[in-house]
């Protein structure tokens, strides 16, 4: 469980960008988090609360946009949703695919009041 | 009134940033940088053990090792006689790049050719947070079971090499190597693969072959040794 070290990383992120925009409070962040990433969200909720206190993002909301795990056929060119234990394409059943989205872990957004 | 501010920054930069770093300061000093992950109990220390006493009158090496508490994984690989520093990570489920910076200053790189890294015991953590280095290389054993590819794709993503440690086990457990092949190599197709037992010895050879390969390209090569 790395989310509480990921957690400051957020908030650093967010307290950056606020400042830059002369932001007097944080309301809300928007974070998009891949299905191949590692990160639980319910973890990042949890160290959100307490490491924001006494800061200007104290009780803003965390917003998951949850993004899937997406794959790409080497044969055909196809993309197709991760789905399990079977990685191979639903198009021509070629086993050579690659990863082509999901990895995402990133802060797109913040609601700031000025 | 609540304005947006587009963001649009990646979490894990910092950390990415300051990888990027390492990687150039291994490269000022031309040291090749393996990272070796897997679960606890895979094999790493072995599989360690093994290679420094094979390739130690070929290469000059150094070892970081990351462990959660304890220095016994460290005094195993100084033991073999190589630099070797450790770096305690007081709880954290893998290495980052801060955490491996902090160890660069204890390591004598200019006399050094190859680093092998034993990340922390985790199969999942450690696949998210670069290090700055040449290789990576998960290590999975035959007690594990043949199915963690398809559990954990994360994890056998993105790396060069996959070691499957413990073979001298192979027929206590019903470990289909074809089909853990299979999971391992459809997310990244023409990865290396050696089966290998650290125990008899068996398989080690391919694998030292692999390395030393990489590491002679990477000495005699264009490997931005020339800052
Ligand atoms: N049978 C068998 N046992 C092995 C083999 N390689 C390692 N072991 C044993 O597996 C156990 C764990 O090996 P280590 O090398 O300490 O594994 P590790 O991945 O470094 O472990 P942690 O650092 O604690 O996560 C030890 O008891 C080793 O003796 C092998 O090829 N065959
Ligand atoms: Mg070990
Ligand atoms: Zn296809």
């Amino acid at each position: 469980m790395h989310e509480l070290s990921i957690t400051q990383s957020v908030l650093e992120i967010a307290l950056r960008h606020a400042e830059q925009a002369h932001a007097a409070r944080i309301t809300q962040l928007n974070l998009v988090i891949g299905e191949l990433s590692t990160i639980v969200d319910d973890s990042v909720q949890f160290y959100w609360d307490i490491i924001s206190r006494g800061t200007i993002a104290e009780g803003a909301v965390l917003h998951f946009e949850r993004v899937p795990g997406v794959l790409r056929c080497l044969n055909c060119g196809h993309t197709f949703p991760l789905n399990g234990e079977d990685f191979s394409c639903p198009r021509c059943g070629d086993r050579q695919v690659i990863t082509a989205g999901g990895d995402d872990f990133r802060l797109d957004s913040i609601e700031i009041e000025t | 009134m609540t304005t947006r501010v587009s963001v649009v920054e990646d979490i894990l930069s910092a950390n990415d940033k300051l990888a990027a770093s390492n990687r150039a300061r291994l490269d000022a000093a031309g040291v090749f940088a393996i990272n070796l992950m897997a679960s606890p109990g895979a094999g790493k220390t072995s599989l360690i053990t093994r290679t420094v006493e094979a390739l130690k009158d070929e290469f000059r090496i150094g070892a970081v090792d990351g462990d959660i508490a304890t220095t016994l994984d460290a005094d195993r690989i100084a033991a073999v006689g190589i630099p070797t520093v450790q770096i305690n990570t007081g709880g954290e489920c893998h290495l980052d790049a801060v955490m491996f910076q902090s160890a660069l200053p204890s390591l004598p790189l200019d006399d050094l050719d190859l680093l092998i890294i034993e990340n922390v015991g985790n199969l999942i953590c450690p696949a998210s947070f670069k290090l700055g280095v040449h290789a990576s290389v998960l290590i999975a054993s035959v007690p594990e079971g043949d199915d963690k590819p398809y559990k954990y794709p994360v994890m056998y993503r993105g790396v060069d090499a996959v070691v499957l440690n413990k073979m001298d086990v192979l027929a206590a457990f019903d470990f289909d190597v074809d089909y853990f092949r299979q999971g391992v190599e459809v997310l990244n197709p023409g990865l290396a693969f050696f089966p290998l037992s650290c125990k008899t010895g068996e398989g080690l050879d391919a694998w030292l072959a692999w390395l030393r390969n990489e590491v002679r390209k990477y000495v005699s090569g264009d490997s931005g040794a020339h800052s």
